[in-house]
């Protein structure tokens, strides 16, 4: 069943919220990303119904918001362009959790058969570790330890989080923080501070 | 109730706030780039091309008509990209480009006819045609690179059917621009040249679509 769209006067609150959150007004935001939290957990439940993934869902979409406020235009209504992102970020946690369950073996007994490294040679893997160390290694620690432990060796957020000791929420962004620090480094991203 | 973790994550993300700079209407980004794209253009058409046999070959009703339909293509895949770029607009956007393309196809197509399966009244010109793979790709490689620059602002959600439709308009305006240099009729050679550079073009935007995402 599909959420029921925000009331006008949402929206005007939503988007008058937002106008302030782009000029840097921190109450405005946080009170905008407040008030939005119920309306995308109710579209991430259209897509997917464990509660666990769900949330994750939110957290994505709220991270996504903030990397991509510059792109809402103030003249346009702004549930259209919220539901936009929670729909993508919907989707996409659906097929990583899909691949994941294709591939991932989920059980103590499982043998590694191919323990020794020469026997995975990929080359181009090694080619683009080769790359990305120098760059890693010019994070801030906190930011690699956070980054490795997600993206290298795939823990989940829950599982890093408890290894490093850092609340769920603020390794999400840790992780962005460092993945926006990879990127400026590599050359992919503007300095500027637009999202 | 929201719960603790994304409570803590909203607190997070609001200490971490800066003013930013909002982008422009797609529209306006679009119009910048294709401006600088056609005045690059214009002035080597100006310089090189052989501007009295270019009129003199699309004086014909059905050539004016699918230069008309290149150029709409161009233009027509570089705005649905922009517009496509952003969060929160119709997915119509990406049919923008279609019916110019129909027509373009339609139109070069009935110009090959005239030979029917024939190689053109020179015989076999696939080292003509060559020429043109070449000029098509390397017109699109510097437009494309500039438009990923910036396209890439906008961190498209969907950065596949963003870069499909910029590889389409590029190519597209590159083979209009290839119109003012091509001194010989097409045939289905060439045409099947022309596709073919098109589709590299959209093959390796496909592929480096990371770069814009």
């Amino acid at each position: 069943m599909s959420p029921a769209p925000p009331s006008v006067r949402q929206e005007l609150s939503w988007a008058t919220l937002m106008r302030s959150s782009l000029a840097g007004d921190e109450a405005s935001y946080e009170r905008l990303l407040r008030e939005v939290t119920p309306f995308i957990r109710s579209l991430s439940r259209r897509y997917c119904r464990n509660s666990q993934l769900t949330e994750d869902i939110v957290q994505e979409v709220l991270l996504t918001v903030h990397r991509m406020r510059h792109t809402w235009d103030p003249r346009r209504p702004f549930s259209p362009w919220l539901a936009a992102i929670a729909a993508r970020r919907s989707i996409d946690a659906l097929r990583r959790s899909s691949r994941i369950a294709r591939f991932e073996v989920n059980d103590e007994l499982a043998i590694e058969t191919f323990a020794v490294p020469g026997a995975n040679y990929d080359r181009e893997a090694r080619h683009a570790a080769e790359q990305l160390e120098p760059l890693l290694a010019a994070l801030p620690e906190r930011q690699r330890r956070a980054l490795e432990a997600t993206k290298l060796r795939g823990l989940s957020t829950a599982a890093a989080a408890r290894e490093l000791g850092e609340p769920v929420a603020s390794l999400r962004v840790i992780v962005h923080r460092a993945v926006k620090a990879l990127r400026r480094r590599a050359g992919l991203e503007e300095k500027a501070e637009d999202g | 109730m929201i719960p603790n973790d994304t409570d803590e994550l909203i607190h997070t993300l609001a200490r971490d706030l800066r003013p930013v700079r909002v982008l422009r209407p797609p529209l306006a980004r679009a119009g910048g780039l294709l401006a600088i794209v056609f005045l690059v253009i214009g002035l080597a058409v100006w310089l090189k091309a052989d501007l009295p046999s270019f009129a003199v070959r699309y004086a014909e009703p059905r050539m004016g008509l699918q230069s008309a339909a290149t150029l709409l293509t161009g233009i027509g895949a570089v705005v649905a990209a922009f517009y496509l770029s952003v969060p929160g607009r119709s997915t119509s956007w990406s049919y923008l480009p279609l019916a110019p393309l129909a027509l373009w196809i339609l139109t070069s197509g009935l110009g090959c006819s005239k030979y029917g399966v024939g190689l053109g009244p020179e015989g076999d010109r696939l080292g003509l045609s060559a020429h043109c793979f070449v000029f098509i790709v390397a017109v699109s490689i510097p437009i494309m690179a500039f438009l990923a620059l910036v396209l890439r602002r906008a961190r498209p959600l969907d950065p596949l059917r963003v870069s499909l439709l910029a590889a389409l308009g590029v190519a597209a305006l590159a083979a209009f621009a290839l119109q003012f240099f091509h001194p010989f009729d097409i045939t289905w050679v060439d045409l099947g040249v022309h596709v073919a550079a098109m589709g590299s073009m959209i093959g390796v935007a496909v592929l480096c679509r990371a770069a814009i995402g």
